[in-house]
């Protein structure tokens, strides 16, 4: 695994070019509604809408696929847990296992949570492998009227990512070249992550007195070199995952298939 | 121990509230890296898994107890939360939401005692705080088809305790760590240490 | 422009700089110099206003243009001495245009600038390109366009140059002079001061105690006390130290380590090497060469892409070794002396290694007061191994290696930012240890260590 945000993307794919606020706000318009229900329905619908909407964003399926398979891991957990711990146990019985009855009623449940995981997971995963840290906080401060010290400080600390990422890497050859055997132990790992911090802190305390160097707090009023505007099409966007969003729960609701979460 | 300076945040109190976001973000990469293996450990049990969820509040206590300013342990776990989903996470974009909530529950522990005391016993209830926030979220979000007694509960009750331990207290450890490194010289939780 | 100036770090008793009196006309061209440790870059600092009251303790005033240091930020530009921790943004374009950005100017008129910054540096990559992958050489190169870009009337540098490969310390120093205007005052922070010298037209020397040691034009100065000051650990030019001749013929020493064909994709192109027994074999080449690369090899931290590392009579290669017997057999010293520090305090860091062997607390001590004193480390023994100045930390993270002594050494860059009273004190240890037989392995971009001690020396090439 590495830590270097590869671009995962064709950045020229029309939906992709879009305002990144743009993107994050259907992303959750279109997600946030699918958490209130729990049958598998409403969620399978959503990712056959999502799945369609895939190549607008010019996604190549095997970056998707590398960033996407803690799914199957997690969808593999909730699999298991569910056939041990699942609450609903109507429906016909199939099989037992040791104590617990797996009926059709639990693998439905267990089906619901699973699409869910992907449904809620795949638009994130899609907008944020379509979208520049940089980009993103600049349309946060100029369009989304984010305040620009926090926006800026936190990017500036984003980059430290990759570096950071190098650092670990570097500090586990030290501890090697000093008579410390790393492997998988604990102790280690908690003292090597110890002094990443520590590193981290002293990068970051540093970068701040660059950034103060450069005038970053003067008081003036900053000015924008990369120029974010938020368009028609990018309100379209928003506007249309969201009534998408509506349309499959009124069609859940509709069918009778409607489980809200709380009730 | 009290808090002297003002409110507003300088670029230091910014920059470093992010930063230990990131930290983070590359801590728990680490972990992945090495560990993705004994998340099939906690199968047989799965609620146990939740042991190590107050890890994801860490981040939140410990820029709280660190900045001791307004919002400090809220926006920390915030970009924590933008950089999981940048990463590429199980949760989707929803997890910014997550991360948000859970970081105003840290944030209220602070709040309660209006940011003026920062002692273990308050990093202590931040970190329980946030990990009630979580439970309350995932009760309803993701655990509801569970059976209540088996799995819901004790999953409940083991992400509130493993935040307060974990996140809480660890976070004050981590922060009485730091002070001697002397990069929380800028820091009043940094200033109380010996001269050399 | 400082008047009984001084400053006492947070959490240190010592003052880092204090009782400073200097005045530096505008257009003025200075070379600080100052033993390691004097207080330059907190001096630098100071200056630019960056040194916040919550840090530590002040006296004395500062002035710039008759303004306090905070408000007059806007005319000053600074360029630390580590790169990387002063690149801001994820791409190089927009780190210049950050600057900018902040003092507000129209963004029709940042991009011109930001052009004209980045080809006065002759900074090779288009705006896009991830500050991340740059080089040594290259990230010093884009925060000098980040402070030139910003039209300072005063700009500081601190050893600008440090870590890189002579043709870029050439370019950068070319590109300082070609970016400072008639009008705009310079101060630079440089060890080396040979070079340094085409720069300026005025030196001060920073005592180490507080106050101004020497200053003047530099013809002046070290002609009235170039001597003293060489003494004293400066690099008065025209003074080269002597070298320290082997006594053991290399050829017949004995075969301690050799690689045969080694590669690491991406990183280093095929080299072959042996490391005897008491000799010092000297690693140079340019920035990017592949010399860290190498040197993790050598100390068996790395495995190789392909070829072999074989050593020590050991059927394994060195990157199989289990840690306690790799720590006996070899020593590494990394080119950033942080990543190395495992430790809280100066004194426990150079104990670790030994109390690892097993050695007695009595001769640990010895070793450690040793090693504390001839480094000129002493006075800092229970200090944070990160709190040091750069040279401080280099001294430490060569002493650690030093203190188990194992038959071979890998040092990487054992000799930068060092003044050159402490130099002389490294160098005639690893002199020493050779004369005991150990084998010492040193990539260095040094010509003087190279001159003095190296018995032989291996040129690796370009980057493909
Ligand atoms: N953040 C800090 N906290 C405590 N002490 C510090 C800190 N930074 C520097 N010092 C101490 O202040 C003194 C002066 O440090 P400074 O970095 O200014 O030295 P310098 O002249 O630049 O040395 P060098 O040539 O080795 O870089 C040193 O003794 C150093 O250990
Ligand atoms: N961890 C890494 N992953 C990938 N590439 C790397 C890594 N470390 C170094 N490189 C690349 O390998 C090449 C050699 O790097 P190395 O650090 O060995 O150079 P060097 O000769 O020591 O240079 P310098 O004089 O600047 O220290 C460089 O092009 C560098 O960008
Ligand atoms: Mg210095
Ligand atoms: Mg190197």
């Amino acid at each position: 695994m590495n830590l270097i945000l590869e671009p995962v993307a064709d950045s020229g794919a029309p939906l992709a070019r879009r305002n990144p606020v743009a993107k994050l706000a259907a992303a959750l318009l279109f997600t946030l509604p699918l958490i209130a229900t729990l049958d598998p329905v409403t969620p399978g619908l959503a990712l056959l809408v999502e799945l369609a909407a895939l190549p607008f964003f010019g996604v190549r399926a095997r970056v998707l696929a590398r960033r996407a398979w803690p799914l199957l891991v997690a969808a593999f957990g909730v699999l298991v847990s569910m056939l041990l711990f699942a609450a609903d146990r109507g429906g016909d019985l199939l099989f037992s296992l040791g104590p617990a009855e797996v009926t059709t009623g639990v693998l439905s449940s267990a089906a619901g949570l699973i699409l869910r995981i992907f449904a809620v997971a795949l638009p994130g995963i899609v907008v944020f492998a379509t979208t520049d840290p940089t980009d993103l906080a600049d349309a946060l401060v100029q369009n989304a009227k984010a305040p620009a010290r926090f926006a800026i400080g936190a990017l500036a600390a984003f980059r430290l990512l990759p570096l950071l990422g190098q650092e670990w890497r570097m500090l586990t050859l030290a501890r090697r070249a000093r008579g410390i055997d790393t492997g998988r132990s604990p102790a280690v790992f908690a003292s090597t992550g110890f002094a990443l911090l520590v590193g981290a802190l002293r990068r970051g305390v540093r970068l701040a007195v660059a950034m103060d160097a450069r005038g970053f707090d003067s008081g003036t009023p900053r000015t924008f070199a990369r120029v974010q505007r938020f368009t028609g099409a990018d309100a379209a966007l928003v506007v249309v995952a969201f009534l998408l969003s509506v349309l499959i729960l009124t069609a859940t609701i509709a069918l009778g298939l409607f489980r809200p979460i709380i009730g | 121990m009290t808090s002297t300076t003002t409110n507003r945040w300088r670029t230091i109190d910014i920059v470093i509230a992010s930063v230990i976001a990131v930290a983070f973000g590359v801590i728990f990469w680490a972990w992945d890296a090495l560990w993705a293996a004994t998340e099939n450990a906690f199968l047989f049990f799965p609620p146990a898994q939740s042991v190590l969820y107050g890890m994801w509040f860490l981040p939140a206590v410990l820029s709280g107890l660190i900045i001791r300013k307004p919002g400090a342990a809220f926006f920390t776990e915030t970009v924590a939360a933008i950089i999981s989903a940048l990463l590429g996470n199980k949760w989707g974009a929803t997890v910014i939401f997550q991360g948000a909530a859970q970081g105003l529950g840290a944030e209220l522990a602070f709040a309660l005692f209006r940011y003026r005391v920062f002692t273990l016993p308050v990093g202590i209830l931040s970190g329980a705080l946030a990990g009630v926030v979580a439970a309350v979220f995932d009760w309803f979000v993701w655990t509801y088809d569970y059976d209540l007694w088996s799995y819901r509960v004790p999953y409940a009750l083991i992400t509130v305790a493993s935040a307060a331990v974990v996140a809480g207290a660890g976070a004050w450890l981590v922060v009485r760590a730091l002070a001697p490194t002397g990069v929380l010289d800028r820091f009043a939780a940094g200033r109380e240490r010996a001269l050399i | 422009m400082l008047r009984g100036f001084g400053w006492r770090h947070a959490g240190r008793r010592a003052w880092a700089v204090r009782g400073l009196d200097l005045h530096v006309r505008r257009g003025e061209r200075v070379l600080l110099l100052g033993p390691s440790g004097a207080g330059k870059s907190t001096l630098l600092a100071a200056l630019a206003g960056l040194l916040p009251e919550d840090s530590g303790e002040a006296e004395g005033t500062v002035e710039i243009d008759g303004l306090e240091p905070r408000k007059a930020r806007d005319r000053v530009g600074i360029l630390f001495q580590d790169p990387q921790t002063q690149l801001v943004m994820a791409r190089s374009g927009d780190d210049v245009a950050f600057g900018l950005e902040n003092r507000g100017l129209p963004a029709a008129g940042i991009w011109p600038r930001v052009t004209d910054a980045l080809t006065r540096v002759g900074f090779p990559y288009p705006n896009d390109r991830p500050t991340h992958a740059l080089s040594g050489g290259e990230a010093q190169r884009l925060a000098l366009a980040g402070v030139i870009a910003l039209r300072p009337g005063l700009l500081l540098l601190d050893e600008p140059t440090a870590n890189l490969d002579p043709a870029g310390a050439a370019l950068i120093r070319e590109a300082v002079s070609r970016a400072a205007g008639p009008d705009t005052t310079l101060i630079i922070v440089e060890h080396r001061v040979a070079e340094a010298l085409p720069l300026v037209d005025r030196v001060v020397v920073l005592a180490p105690g507080g106050g101004v040691r020497a200053e003047g034009t530099p013809e002046a100065v070290f002609a009235a006390c170039g001597d003293e000051l060489a003494d004293e650990g400066v690099w008065v030019p025209g003074r080269p130290v002597a070298a320290a001749a082997s006594s053991v013929r290399p050829s017949a020493a004995e075969p301690l380590l050799s690689a045969e064909r080694v590669t690491v994709p991406g990183r280093l192109p095929e080299v072959s090497l042996t490391a005897r027994a008491a000799e010092v074999l000297a690693v140079t080449g340019p920035n990017g060469a592949g010399k860290s690369t190498l040197a993790l090899l050598l100390g068996g931290l790395l495995a190789p892409g392909s070829g072999r590392i074989t050593g020590f009579g050991d059927k394994r290669p060195p990157h199989r070794w289990r840690a306690a017997t790799l720590t006996q057999r070899i020593g590494s010293v990394f080119q950033n002396p942080e990543h190395q520090f495992v430790t809280a305090r100066v004194a426990d860091e150079l104990a670790l290694g030994p109390r690892r062997l097993g050695r007695s607390p009595g001769e640990i001590r010895v070793t450690v007061d040793e090693l504390l004193h001839r480094l000129r480390l002493d006075r800092l023994a229970a200090a944070n191994p990160y709190t040091l100045s750069g040279g401080e930390a280099r001294r430490l993270s060569v002493a650690t290696a030093l203190a188990t002594a194992p038959r071979l050494l890998v040092l990487d860059e054992p000799t930068f930012g060092q003044d050159r009273r402490t130099w002389v004190e490294l160098v005639a240890l690893v002199a020493e240890l050779r004369d005991e037989g150990h084998g010492i392995v040193a990539v260095t971009h040094d010509e003087d260590f190279v001159r003095t001690v190296a018995d032989r020396t291996l040129a690796l090439g370009g980057p493909e």
